[in-house]
């Protein structure tokens, strides 16, 4: 099994939720996050003292997926992402060793 | 002139009383919204005092109230542009407070009226280009009706149109220009396909009380005396915002299962607006049910906008249109003179037949025939020139950051910032 | 404050309902100016500060209230006493209340009325300065500084220019509602306490941004609503001049607002919720003084001037490295020195019967003068006496909170409390009741280590 973790711009959930949800993704888990990359932050002004904010707000997006699903989630949250525009994000796979569902116990892929 | 010090003192504070509920509005507002755009609605509510206020002064208040000009009652003269001549008395009138408190007072209602249109194009529409858009639409759209209405030289108001506090000048008056604008800038990115929820219940809590507040003197200001005729508002206007509140509730209970705080909430507002023209004309039992139709009718006003595909980001037309409506017309059916020995007619309640309904609903249409037409030539010529709506990129960041270069809130620490400019 | 010289009836007998309606209305107002206040600064500090603001403010009014009614009203408007200095002791107390206020014998409104407005302005003033001490005031040295300080500079000040029978006063100085007494005096104050205080921890490096700046944009709405009980009441009666001094303190602080974000677009490229809020604050700062001596169209001439130079002195503290924390000097002292000195220019004769023409009226420099006497004297002597009392406590009890309490914050590290609590894991969310005091009592430890 594969661990898929997404950084993508906040307004792009929706649309990155729905292209999962029709390539068959049934549970995903969304955090609000804050990270820089090359985008960098903005510049915000309170009464004439300018303010470099570095952090800038992002959604990151972590779904566990069968070995052979992974390629094509994260080309699906690629593509769904995308804007083209600085800033839009990094999608990840990592291995991940064991998942059990707490109501049932069961393990592996029968739990995802 | 006679000057009465109590009638001042109480103009005076009704007239702080309307000033606070801009204020109180763009609370209302702001915590409905989302929160990457909350300060781009305190800054359209504050400026839009400021602008209208400045131009109120200058010349708006002169075509309002001033001499009419031609004798045809269409619209006022300059004689009182600057605040000129603020020892004449105002035409029409025979106040017992001086002009100026007069001239304060009105001057905070036509701040509110074009102040609620940011409720209608929330979210994505350009600061400079809305305060032009406020200040031309002040001149073009507000003053005359103000002088038709609220001038007793105007050709409304000599056919027997009755308005208490502003149930066409303000409440019909908005609501049709908010459908217009909002036809104009257009909907909002996403909507109504996303949920667009309000970032901040408790600050539009705040909002609603403060406009409920200010509201006494909305109405019961328009008195103009501090007598039984603001007594009878006064009371009225609170039955009314009760009744408005309850309505809106128990509809919603109804319908969805559960009464919500921004139900109660828009209820009252609801309420507040149906009583807004009726107030001192009505007895205390019609205000109940006035304040019930305006509640229940915009509940139902309000999800319109989903059918016609206009996006009334905060539901100015269902609201402030739709019970402004209802109340303007009730007023036909409850008018007493029972209540206030001077108006001319009766309403049907009373036995006056239906002569008031027919002026009324004469008052209604020129409103909204007006409102509409010369808010859409503004707006679109306003689109067309600098343009109202929004770049798409800044919309999506959201306009406090993008257009203004500020943030709402910082609570958390994560969110790290250096100091540059000035500080080094 | 204006005040009818005029007339000369005796004690009021039979005061009149309608200005006695409008001055009490007026009372409320400016109490809830305090309040508002309290929400424009807390709105503006980082959100680790804002009950220490908020706290700060609210004891003001409870600290000034006392003291007034005990002592300052008497030194700020008994009958001249102590060489002219301040008003003599004789409503100590409020002990003969009821006779006629010194000088100004045609009131129309009871004497305990006038006491009650005039105490909602004592409570303010020292309340400015909490702006450019913010996050790092003592609370125990400030309680004690604020009472010292509402009787030995805001009592004296009060009298020299409110009172008929204060020297400033005698000589035609005038101040409608107190543009020298309340907020040249607060700036001049705060400036003091800024220097004695020193810079935060951590200014001008880190950053320190507003923490909600939606609470600041309701703070001005109050400030807003309030002021005009704090100008248009200052008539002292619901008549024509109050009409002019509500007109006039709309108009001035819209077009303060517009000259604020005007400054802003062109200097920063963005006009700002911050800025729009804070030109209003200037702008009626600025109209405090001259409320009833110009006209609306003068007005908005005030306005716009005040509006644009506090925004460009804004910055002046960077260059001054001098940590006036929410910009009291910029916006208090520059507006309310603006204000008495545009009435040398704008005031006339014809919107107030009773006083000067300034320049542009053909009353030539006269009325400037005496305005810049009232500036130098009240600015000049809050300065000098605010150091003074400042130095005492510095040297005695100590005012600053240490490096490690400011960085705590002054939520917890003086009161024990949070402002928010959104975070589930805190606000009860969370079924386990153990989990929650658990956290609490270990929270706590790390606040008292």
């Amino acid at each position: 099994m594969k661990l898929v973790t997404a950084i993508i711009k906040p307004f792009k959930l929706d649309d990155v939720k729905s292209a999962l949800e029709t390539y068959g993704i049934h549970g995903l888990t969304v955090s609000e996050v804050q990270g820089f990359g090359r985008q960098k932050g903005h510049t915000e002004v309170y009464r004439g003292a300018e303010y470099q904010v570095d952090f800038v707000p992002k959604i990151r997006i972590e779904v566990v997926v069968d070995d052979g699903d992974a390629d094509g989630v994260l080309g699906v949250i690629v593509k769904a992402a995308s804007t083209g525009q600085i800033g839009d994000g990094k999608v990840w796979v990592t291995p991940v060793d064991e998942i059990v569902r707490v109501r049932t116990g069961e393990r592996g892929a029968d739990a995802l | 002139m006679h000057v009465d010090s109590g009638d001042t003192a109480w103009v005076l504070v009704s007239a702080a009383l309307v000033l606070f509920m801009t204020p109180g509005l763009a609370l209302f507002y702001g915590g409905m919204i989302r929160s990457k755009n909350v300060l781009a609605m305190f800054i359209a509510n504050f400026a839009t005092i400021a602008i209208v206020s400045i131009l109120w002064a200058v010349v708006a208040y002169s075509l309002a109230f001033g001499p009419d000009a031609g004798g045809h009652g269409l619209i006022g003269t300059f004689r009182f542009a600057g605040l000129g001549h603020a020892h004449q008395e105002v035409p029409g009138y025979s106040l017992t407070v001086p002009p100026l408190a007069f001239a304060a007072f009105q001057m905070m209602f036509a701040v509110i009226t074009a102040a609620l249109l940011t409720g209608t194009v929330a979210e994505r529409t350009k600061f400079g280009a809305f305060l032009v858009f406020a200040a031309l639409w002040t001149i073009v759209v507000y003053a005359p009706i103000a002088h038709w209405i609220f001038s007793p030289t105007g050709w409304l108001a000599h056919k027997g149109v009755l308005d208490y506090a502003g149930g066409n000048v303000v409440e019909i008056d908005s609501g049709a220009s908010a459908l217009a604008i909002a036809m104009v800038v257009g909907r909002r990115r996403g909507w109504p396909r996303e949920v667009i929820a309000p970032h901040s219940l408790p600050i539009t809590v705040v909002g609603a009380g403060i406009l409920w507040f200010g509201w006494f003197g909305f109405n019961a200001g328009s008195a103009l005396t501090a007598g039984e005729g603001a007594s009878q508002a006064l009371i009225g206007t609170q039955l009314a915002a009760c009744a408005g509140l309850l309505g809106w509730c128990a509809v919603e209970k109804w319908r969805t299962g559960h009464a919500t705080t921004l139900g109660a909430a828009s209820g009252a507002v609801a309420g507040l607006v149906a009583i807004t023209p009726c107030a001192g004309f009505v007895n205390s039992m019609a205000a109940i049910v006035i304040g019930l139709a305006g509640g229940v009718i915009a509940v139902y006003a309000v999800s319109m906008k989903f059918k016609g595909g206009y996006d009334d980001a905060l539901d100015v037309v269902g609201v402030h249109g739709a019970a402004g409506f209802v109340g303007t017309l009730l007023l036909g059916v409850f008018a007493s003179r029972n209540v206030i020995p001077g108006i001319r007619y009766d309403g049907l309640v009373d036995g006056g037949g239906l002569h008031l309904l027919g002026v009324q609903a004469l008052a209604v249409v020129v409103t909204i025939g007006w409102a509409f037409s010369m808010t859409w030539l503004v707006a679109t010529a306003v689109q067309r020139t600098i343009g109202l709506r929004a770049d798409d990129a800044h919309e999506i960041e959201g306009l406090d950051t993008a257009l203004h270069a500020e943030a709402a809130y910082d609570f958390g620490n994560v969110r790290a910032a250096r100091m540059g400019g000035p500080g080094g | 404050m204006f005040i009818h010289l005029a007339a000369v009836s005796p004690a009021v007998a039979h005061p009149n309902s309608g200005d006695t309606a409008w001055v009490l209305a007026s009372a409320a107002l400016v109490l809830l100016m305090t309040p508002g206040l309290a929400f424009f600064y807390g709105g503006m500090v980082r959100g680790k500060n804002v009950l220490g603001m908020l706290m700060q403010n609210y004891v003001a009014i409870g600290v000034v209230s006392v003291m007034w009614v005990l002592v300052v009203y008497s030194l700020a408007f008994g009958n001249s006493g102590f060489g002219g200095f301040a008003g003599n002791l004789h409503q100590f107390g409020l002990f003969h209340i009821n006779e006629p206020v010194a000088g100004n014998s045609a009131l129309t409104i009871p004497p305990l009325a006038f006491m009650a407005f005039q105490l909602m302005f004592a409570i303010i003033t020292p309340a400015l300065i909490t702006g450019s001490t913010a996050d790092r005031f003592k609370f125990s040295a400030y309680v004690i500084f604020i009472a010292l300080w509402v009787t030995l500079v805001y009592g004296p000040i009060a009298h020299w220019v409110f009172s008929p029978t204060g020297w400033l006063f005698k000589q035609g100085a005038e101040d409608f509602a107190g543009g020298t007494v309340v907020h040249a005096n607060a700036g001049a104050a705060g400036v003091a306490m800024a220097i004695l205080l020193g810079r935060r921890t951590g200014w001008p490096k880190t950053a320190m941004k507003p923490h909600n700046v939606p609470y600041v944009l309701l703070g001005a709405g109050l400030l807003w609503f309030g002021w005009f009980g704090f100008n248009a009441g200052s008539a002292l009666a619901a008549n024509n001049l109050a009409g002019y001094a509500f007109v006039n303190t709309n108009t001035a602080t819209a077009a303060a607002l517009l000259g604020w974000i005007i400054v802003e677009k062109l200097r920063d490229g963005h006009a700002t919720t911050l800025g729009a809020a804070s030109g209003a604050v200037a702008g009626l700062v600025a109209i405090t003084p001259a409320a009833g001596f110009i006209s609306p169209v003068g007005s908005i001439f005030l306005g716009l001037i005040a509006g644009s130079i506090c925004c460009l002195c804004t910055t002046l503290k960077f260059k001054l490295g001098l940590d006036d924390a929410l910009d009291v000097g910029a916006v208090h002292l520059v507006g309310g020195v603006l204000g008495a000195l545009l009435i040398g220019f704008f005031g006339t004769h014809a919107v107030n019967s009773l006083a000067q023409n300034g320049v542009f009226y053909g009353g030539g420099g006269h009325l400037l003068w005496l305005q810049a006497k009232d500036v130098g004297a009240t600015v000049g002597y809050s300065f000098v006496a605010t150091m003074i009392i400042g130095l005492a406590l510095k040297h005695t009890i100590g005012i600053k909170m240490s490096d490690e309490q400011q960085l705590i914050g002054m939520d917890e590290s003086l009161h024990a409390e949070s402002a928010y609590d959104f975070n589930a894991l805190t606000a009860g969310s969370i079924g386990s009741s153990s989990l929650h005091s658990s956290i609490s009592m270990a929270h706590r430890t790390e606040v008292k280590a």
